[in-house]
């Protein structure tokens, strides 16, 4: 490498020196952002907008059902596919790690199929498709049990890769450890390495049941009695018969209730996890 | 000699293209503490792990407490018992507590139940002088400390030999002392031993016999005095040389004065 003697060691440029410049792009940024505001704050129509969202007699009338049986069935419904998907999922990833090919093949496809399709997809399947094949046959739990079928499949696809992660995110040397002290191979797996992928994929884990907790409004679409209603549903429900939109906001402010600390959580974990790292 | 307790027959251990052991027979007898020496990629640590099978060989045999490993019927768990490996990661379980590493293989695997456990636990910490971090995790501790736990961990399932690759390797200078004390101990106390390492004043000290390998085979093969002190071929002495004097070395063609491939 040769050294260029030619170079400036303080380039003077004509114009705005490096820090009038960063002021004036940071100060363009406010302009920009204070101009978006005030433009929809002028444009907007507050009082129809109230009216049409924040009607408080009909907040009021929501309570306490959009609790104690939106609210509750949407978490019913989360924590159902959560853990039918966790299970499922676990099944999955250890059949993807799998020696016998066939295994690897088969979650690898399942994988590849219910990661690509919509979850929208998969609950009409479960709803219409499989009634309509399999007359007779009835999915065990009712709406529950469909649910959390639905959620399962579909959450599955996407635990079963971050557990395989977990898993291969372990250090050989903990296996080779559990092995040297007489350990068998599935033994090991349990004791010893699903503890510690689990540790590892706490946060991704979490963040998927943020993502299902979202996804159980699609229950909506297998048609459910009035008192299997969750947020989305019965916001929709109330917001039809109500002729306003108060309920949906409700309803979203109910998500949020929960999504929000979950998500807190999550950076908690995450952060914790790094301080770990040994 | 006494009767040998770890006997190795024509071993040989190929990674793919690579050959990384060529031929090895090895007698380690009951008591006896064998130091493997060699430069890296020499093969010692691969031998060392075909030992308890945690490397498959390709070719050969190899006996431990007069049972075959490279049997194809043999409850390998079940031999593993008996052969306690320390590595030079220590490998601790970090989500264990330092007791919980050492009960949970003997409940899990030799299904003794908790007061037993705790009690084998208790006193081999106490071997290792670390009955104090018994509620510690293993991330709270300095490297020193984790080998002497995973040393602990390995006395609790009462194995009859014990495997050391390179277990002190990875340790800080001064931390190397206590490690290499507990070693001693047990070598006082006739555990069979056999030693991966680069500690060559351990080797001169504490060891009945100083193994020299090369290439992927033994090269010399004899007491501490005789291999350390006295080697007799070309390649001992360069390597000891290397290793006792590593600031009078001169550069080198690379691969030139090797006969082995790199690896293990």
């Amino acid at each position: 490498m040769t050294v260029d003697t030619g170079t400036e060691l303080k380039p003077r440029r004509k114009g705005l020196t490096r820090r009038q410049r960063r002021r004036l792009s940071r100060g363009a940024q406010y302009a920009v952002f204070v101009a978006a505001v005030t433009a929809f704050a002028a444009g907007a129509d507050w009082g129809r907008l109230r009216n049409q969202f924040a009607q408080w007699d009909i907040a009021r009338q929501m309570f306490p059902d959009v609790i104690t049986l939106a609210l509750k069935n949407t978490v019913l419904y989360t924590l159902s596919g959560f853990v039918v998907g966790l299970a499922l999922g676990m099944v999955i990833a250890l059949m993807r790690l799998s020696s016998v090919g066939p295994y690897r093949w088969l979650a690898g496809v399942y994988i590849e199929i219910f990661r690509g399709l919509p979850a929208l997809l998969i609950f009409i399947f479960i709803g219409v498709a499989v009634p309509l094949a399999f007359p007779g046959t009835e999915i065990v739990g009712g709406t529950y049990g469909k649910v959390a079928l639905a959620l399962g499949l579909v959450a599955a696809a996407y635990m079963a890769e971050t557990i395989r992660a977990g898993i291969q995110a372990v250090p050989r040397g903990q296996t080779e450890a559990a092995r040297s002290l007489g350990f068998s191979p599935a033994r090991a797996m349990v004791s010893i390495v699903i503890p510690q992928a689990f540790r590892i994929i706490l946060p991704p884990l979490t963040n998927e049941l943020v993502l299902l907790f979202k996804d159980s409004s699609l229950v909506l679409f297998l048609g459910v009695t009035l008192e299997e209603r969750e947020l989305s549903k019965y916001g929709r429900d109330l917001a039809s018969t109500t002729a306003n939109s108060t309920p949906i906001l409700v309803a979203g402010l109910c998500y949020l209730l929960v999504t929000i600390p979950l998500g807190f959580v999550v950076r908690r974990m995450e952060a914790k996890a790094q301080e770990a790292v040994r | 000699m006494s009767r040998p307790e770890i006997v190795v027959k024509g071993l040989h251990k190929s990674f793919g293209d690579n050959e990384v052991l060529r031929g090895i027979d090895l007698e380690i007898g009951q008591g006896e503490v064998v130091c493997v020496i060699g430069p890296s990629g020499s093969g010692k640590s691969t031998l060392l792990r075909c030992v308890n099978l945690l490397e498959e060989p390709t070719r050969g045999q190899v006996f431990v407490g007069g049972t075959e490993l490279t049997d194809p019927d043999v409850d390998i768990d079940a031999v593993r018992r008996r052969i306690g490996m320390v590595f030079q990661q220590f490998n601790l379980f970090p989500h264990l507590t330092v007791a919980e590493n050492l009960t949970l293989p003997q409940r899990r695997v030799l299904r003794r139940n908790r007061a037993t456990a705790a009690r084998v636990a208790a006193e081999n910490l106490a071997r290792v002088g670390l009955s104090e971090k018994a509620d510690a995790y293993p991330a709270s501790l300095s490297g020193g400390q984790q080998q002497r736990v995973a040393i602990a961990r390995s006395l609790s399932m009462g194995p009859e030999v014990m495997l050391f690759d390179e277990p002190t390797s990875a340790l800080d200078p001064e931390l190397v002392g206590d490690v290499l004390a507990v070693m001693r101990m047990l070598a006082r106390e006739g555990m069979t031993m056999m030693v991966v390492t680069h500690e060559m004043t351990f080797a001169r000290e504490v060891a009945d016999r100083v193994v020299f390998m090369d290439g992927g085979v033994v090269v010399e093969d004899g007491t501490p005095d005789q291999v350390i002190g006295a080697p007799l071929h070309e390649r001992t002495r360069h390597f000891l040389s290397r290793l006792l004097d590593p600031a009078m070395a001169q550069v080198e063609e690379e691969g030139s004065d090797r006969a082995g491939g790199a690896g293990g």
